[in-house]
């Protein structure tokens, strides 16, 4: 296995020079949304690229990291920072909860589950008054200073964060890959059976997975919440969303550690030229392009864009 | 000698189907067993309530003295009782190492350990040379010999395989008659499912057969094979005159 030196200097490398070749604040809003997204794809990598449980419902955990540091804040005062931590903790035990039952369905039939549960939390929170409901929340605007987790004069603050995500999410999964749990969830993804046949507890592997991929993603939904200052259902629970988690994993290469920040690379910079490109009206056409780049996923390269390179490899002559 | 598995009385119907009628016997520490018997004899049924993969409707299960009936799989491997698939089931995008890499995870914690006692299973079964190819890429033979070595790898006191043997060419199959003949060398108890006499005859301690569902014969490969009972199942009632 090789150790993972390289990629990780380029990585830092290449984080630390993007923001002085792109000063202006748009190009730093689109580098804080593919670290951001490069963090979300590789929070499902863990679940769905390993583990082999493809959720199509992800922007619930992101929805409850968002909603609950933000109520803290507002109704309690606590500082984002620990409503981070209490929206990733109740963001794990929700997985746990609704991996219980989920977790007896197979392939598709798990993944059309996702789907429907992400659909009902969607419309519970839409009609819950009590925190917002259609109208969604602002945030309090606060002086600017790490503690409060709000940055006003620059975007810097909130890239330097977003890295610190996805550094946090690749860290996670780098120590999965290499222990017992990493192993586990790939023999359950190949074959949960003979999984069984050699002791491994499937139900029990598969909750671990999906208690660390939601405990990340709603992380990154606090990370949302405090850099655009204001949530409401259809930004942070909507189906298009946990299609785009998905998807970053999947274009990138599921089951792959750096898979997710190579899909989240293309699909961003995709994203926000369709946003230009069709202004208000282009809200269909990034689901257009979504489901177009997953056809052509699953006909041409299952294994993603980090397969590429070994479908390469094997096409060029084998050195002797 | 007290046995390390015993079936008691087990039964298991599917509607109205009786796939195991009371099925009784057991098996030594040391043995190897051959459970014998025609296509839709129940044999299969049977592997997969002793080791957990479906629930018996009445009987009991006891391994190493202790009731394990309705014990799950994954329990059951960490007891020591592990079986293989008459359909052979590999990680098929995992290489032949990481395969085994995974049954010896059970009994150790490190990656680094596990990888040491792989390579001594591939090794022990003769598939070192192979051990970085995917296991979709190994012929059939491999693969079943890789499904041996992965559940060698959780070191088992007992090991189930299911038609081990079946779509083996002959020299295959001496290849794996002799790696089970070291196996129980090595203090592993064998149960081999097959519906290939020739195989088994040579190999077993003791063979039980199944016919419709209940055992029919439990003697040594000798006594059974000149049983009336057994003849009947398997060629029919006009042999029993000429055996």
């Amino acid at each position: 296995m090789p150790r993972p030196g390289l990629p990780v200097i380029a990585l830092v490398a290449a984080a630390l020079v993007y923001p002085l070749v792109f000063g202006s604040p748009a190009a730093i809003n689109v580098g804080v949304l593919i670290l951001l997204f490069a963090a979300l794809g590789t929070a499902w990598n863990l679940l769905g690229g390993y583990a082999g449980q493809i959720s199509f419902g992800h922007a619930v955990f992101f929805g409850i990291g968002a909603y609950t540091s933000t109520v803290l804040l507002k109704e309690a005062g606590l500082s984002p920072w620990l409503g981070m931590l209490a929206g990733a903790a109740l963001a794990a035990l929700a997985a746990v909860l609704l991996g219980v039952p989920t977790f007896r369905l197979a392939g598709h039939y798990f993944a059309i589950a996702t789907i429907v549960i992400g659909e009902i939390a969607h419309t519970v929170v839409r009609n819950l008054d009590a925190i917002g409901g259609a109208r969604g929340l602002f945030l309090p605007i606060l002086p600017t200073s790490l503690v409060n987790y709000q940055f006003h004069n620059s975007r810097l603050p909130y890239y330097g964060i977003a890295f610190g995500l996805y550094a946090l999410a690749l860290a996670a999964t780098l120590m999965v890959e290499r222990r017992r749990i990493g192993y586990y969830l790939r023999a359950i993804r190949e074959d949960p059976t003979a999984s069984r046949s050699v002791g491994v507890s499937v139900l029990q592997y598969k909750l671990a997975a999906a208690a660390l991929s939601a405990a990340l993603t709603a992380i990154c939904g606090t990370f949302y919440a405090q850099y655009v200052l204001f949530i409401d259902s259809d930004s942070v629970f909507p189906l298009s969303l946990s299609i785009l988690i998905a998807l970053t994993a999947i274009l990138g290469g599921a089951g792959r550690a750096y898979g997710p920040l190579l899909g989240a690379g293309v699909l961003v910079p995709l994203s926000e030229i369709t946003r230009i490109a069709f202004g208000g009206t282009g809200r269909g056409a990034d689901l257009v392009i979504y489901g177009a780049l997953i056809v052509l996923i699953s006909v041409a390269q299952p294994g993603g864009i980090a397969a590429l390179g070994d479908a390469l490899r094997r096409r060029l002559p084998q050195p002797a | 000698m007290t046995a390390l598995l015993e079936i008691e009385g087990l039964t298991k119907h599917f509607g109205g189907v009786l796939a195991n009628d009371n099925v009784s016997f057991g098996v030594a520490e040391g043995e190897i067993l051959g459970l014998l018997g025609p296509n839709g004899a129940g044999k299969t049924t049977l592997f997969n309530c002793i080791t957990g993969f479906l629930p018996p409707d009445r009987g009991r299960v006891r391994f190493a003295g202790v009731d394990v009936t309705g014990r799950s799989a994954s329990r059951l491997a960490r007891d020591g009782l592990v079986r293989t698939f008459q359909i052979v089931r590999v990680f098929p995008d995992l290489s032949a190492l990481e395969n085994v890499v995974i049954g010896a995870l059970l009994r150790h914690g490190r990656v680094s350990a596990a990888r040491r006692r792989a390579l001594e299973v591939l090794e022990d079964v003769g598939l070192a040379a192979r051990s970085n190819v995917r296991a979709r890429d190994l012929t059939t033979a491999e693969r079943k010999r890789l499904e041996v070595a992965r559940a060698l790898a959780t070191d088992p006191r007992a090991l189930l395989l299911d038609e081990a043997m079946s779509g083996l060419n002959p020299r295959e199959v001496a290849e794996a008659v002799a790696l089970v003949r070291r196996l129980r060398e090595g203090g592993v108890t064998i149960v081999l499912v097959e519906h290939v006499l020739e195989v088994v005859m040579p190999l077993a301690d003791r063979v039980v057969v199944l016919q419709e569902g209940r055992a029919i014969a439990d003697a040594t490969p000798a006594a059974v094979s000149r049983d009336p009972a057994v003849i009947e199942a398997y060629l029919g009632p006009q042999f029993i005159e000429r055996a």
